[in-house]
């Protein structure tokens, strides 16, 4: 997918029961894992932008595709354990079993973060802030790409390279 | 002086880098190094590799997880101010090379 690119639509299962998927909002999805360094680094960073902007309207979807089988760690199971120790997420983390939706995106990495508009537009896509070792840069990225589509105005950077683990893809896939 | 890496964690050039700077700062030799690419699970079991980067020094763990199993994964590490790294801290490497508490 690439910016100006309509995401497709996806709702998937989340760890509290409920199902969920971008609506017409803008929405950071971000797919990430419970067991990639990279994605446990920035995951603070990433929870703090759920609750900062989630009073201004944004949806952030933390969406987890690896390949349980192989990865236990990154069972459903996993996830909501995950959740529950943390006392609850202030955004939903799903399960793409199926990896059907980071295959439409084409998400590569965790973390790799998709912004979009309220049209459902790819307005951002890249790694949260430039440096997953220091903690200061705050998702600055995505807080960036947020703030420009809520004033109606193009993100700078619109795209920067993610950094993190691989998917871990399916066998098949 | 082994690093072991495999192909779906980005980490290990930096691991590299990190420990051939430290070798380099005890008056060791930077490009004693060996470095091993761990490619199947089968080969990750045989080397008791649990994950992506792994580095012995005389073939003991900078970092050891006693219990943690084999398998071609991403490590990860703390360090020694908390955070969470895809790479061990140099104080640990440091330590290793000096054969201190492991």
């Amino acid at each position: 997918m690439n910016i100006g690119d309509s995401a497709p639509p996806f709702d998937l299962p989340a760890t509290d029961g409920s199902s969920q998927g971008p609506g017409a909002t803008p929405t950071a999805v971000v797919f990430t894992c419970n067991h990639c360094p990279y994605a446990i680094a920035w995951h603070d960073r990433l929870i703090d932008v759920a609750r900062d902007y989630g009073g201004r309207g944004v949806h952030v979807l933390f969406v987890n595709p690896n390949d349980a089988e192989r990865y236990p760690r990154d069972s459903f199971e996993a996830m909501k354990e995950r959740v529950e120790a943390d006392g609850g997420w202030p955004a939903p983390y799903l399960r793409d079993e199926s990896q059907e939706v980071a295959r439409n995106f084409g998400a590569e990495k965790t973390p790799d973060v998709f912004v979009l508009d309220t049209q459902g537009v790819l307005r951002y896509r890249g790694a949260p802030d430039s440096d997953y070792e220091d903690p200061s840069q705050g998702a600055a990225w995505v807080r960036g790409a947020l703030d420009a589509v809520l004033e109606g105005r193009e993100p700078e950077p619109a795209e920067t390279e993610p950094v993190g683990c691989s998917v871990k893809w399916l066998p098949s896939g | 002086m082994e690093l072991f890496w495999w192909k779906g964690c980005p980490s290990h050039p930096r691991a590299l880098e990190v420990l051939r700077g430290v070798l380099e700062e005890e008056g060791l030799d930077p490009e004693a190094v060996e470095v091993r690419e761990v490619r199947t699970d089968a080969d990750a079991a045989g080397e008791r590799f649990i994950g992506s980067p792994t580095i012995r020094i005389d073939g003991r763990e900078v970092a050891p997880e006693p219990g943690e199993p084999a398998g071609l994964t991403c490590r990860v590490y703390r360090l020694r101010d908390g955070r969470i790294s895809p790479t061990p801290d140099p104080e640990d490497i440091r330590e290793a090379i000096r054969g201190g508490p492991r």
